[in-house]
């Protein structure tokens, strides 16, 4: 299982899902209309790492985390 | 490690404390930065969300400068008005470079710590999106 959660004001409880991949994870969150905007604009970390491209293997245990944009200060 | 404050940043003992650690170092300037909230469009404050594991993960890089100390403390939650949310002190040998880390290092704070603003309005929390930046990355699991 991977577990992914939802930074700041995505407002959306953690969820766990069966992914292989980064693009495993990109069609199961698509699936998912209120997110579809976040997605738009969220950077992407796995095991607290920011990727950039979606050839990124999952195992057992990652965490991935959304990030929306930031604004610190 | 960042330090972190439920709301507002207590500035002067902060500054204080930062100031009696590094005062004999060797340091011959110490340049504060406070960022204070202003009362833009009738807010009551603004608040914030953290994601600790990373914000730590980012200030790291700027912990191990050869010719400089960063310090850096920010709120979580409400911070109202006139209150401060962010506090940094750069101490450096000379103010030149002193002054050259501190844009530099705000800049990057800017665009890359993981924190998320809201403008607190009737005591509602609304996410200041027109101020936020896109991380490195971002967009990569949309399907546009």
């Amino acid at each position: 299982m991977i577990k992914v959660e939802f930074l700041g004001p995505i407002g959306k409880e953690p969820m766990e899902v069966e992914a292989g991949s980064l693009k495993e994870l990109k069609e199961i969150l698509n699936k998912d209309e209120s997110l579809k905007p976040w997605l738009e604009n969220s950077a992407v970390a796995v095991n607290d790492k920011i990727v950039q491209n979606l050839d990124v293997e999952l195992k057992n245990g990652d965490r991935v985390v959304i990030l929306p944009p930031v604004c610190g200060g | 490690m960042v330090e972190i404050f439920k709301g507002g940043i207590p500035v002067i003992e902060t500054l204080e404390r930062w100031y009696e650690e590094c005062k004999l170092e060797g340091y011959g300037a110490m340049i504060p930065f406070i960022g204070i909230v202003r009362p833009d469009n009738g807010i009551e404050g603004l608040s914030f969300d953290l994601y600790l594991p990373m914000l730590n993960e980012w200030f790291k890089k700027w912990q191990n400068l050869k010719e400089a100390r960063i310090m850096m403390a920010h709120s979580f939650g409400d911070v109202m008005v006139g209150e401060t949310s962010f506090l940094c002190a750069v101490f450096t040998k000379h103010r030149r470079e002193g002054f050259k880390y501190l844009e530099e290092f705000v800049e990057d704070f800017k665009a890359n710590a993981p924190i998320w603003k809201y403008d607190l309005i009737n005591g509602k929390r609304i996410f200041a999106k027109d101020r936020a930046k896109k991380l490195p990355g971002a967009g990569i699991l949309s399907e546009k």
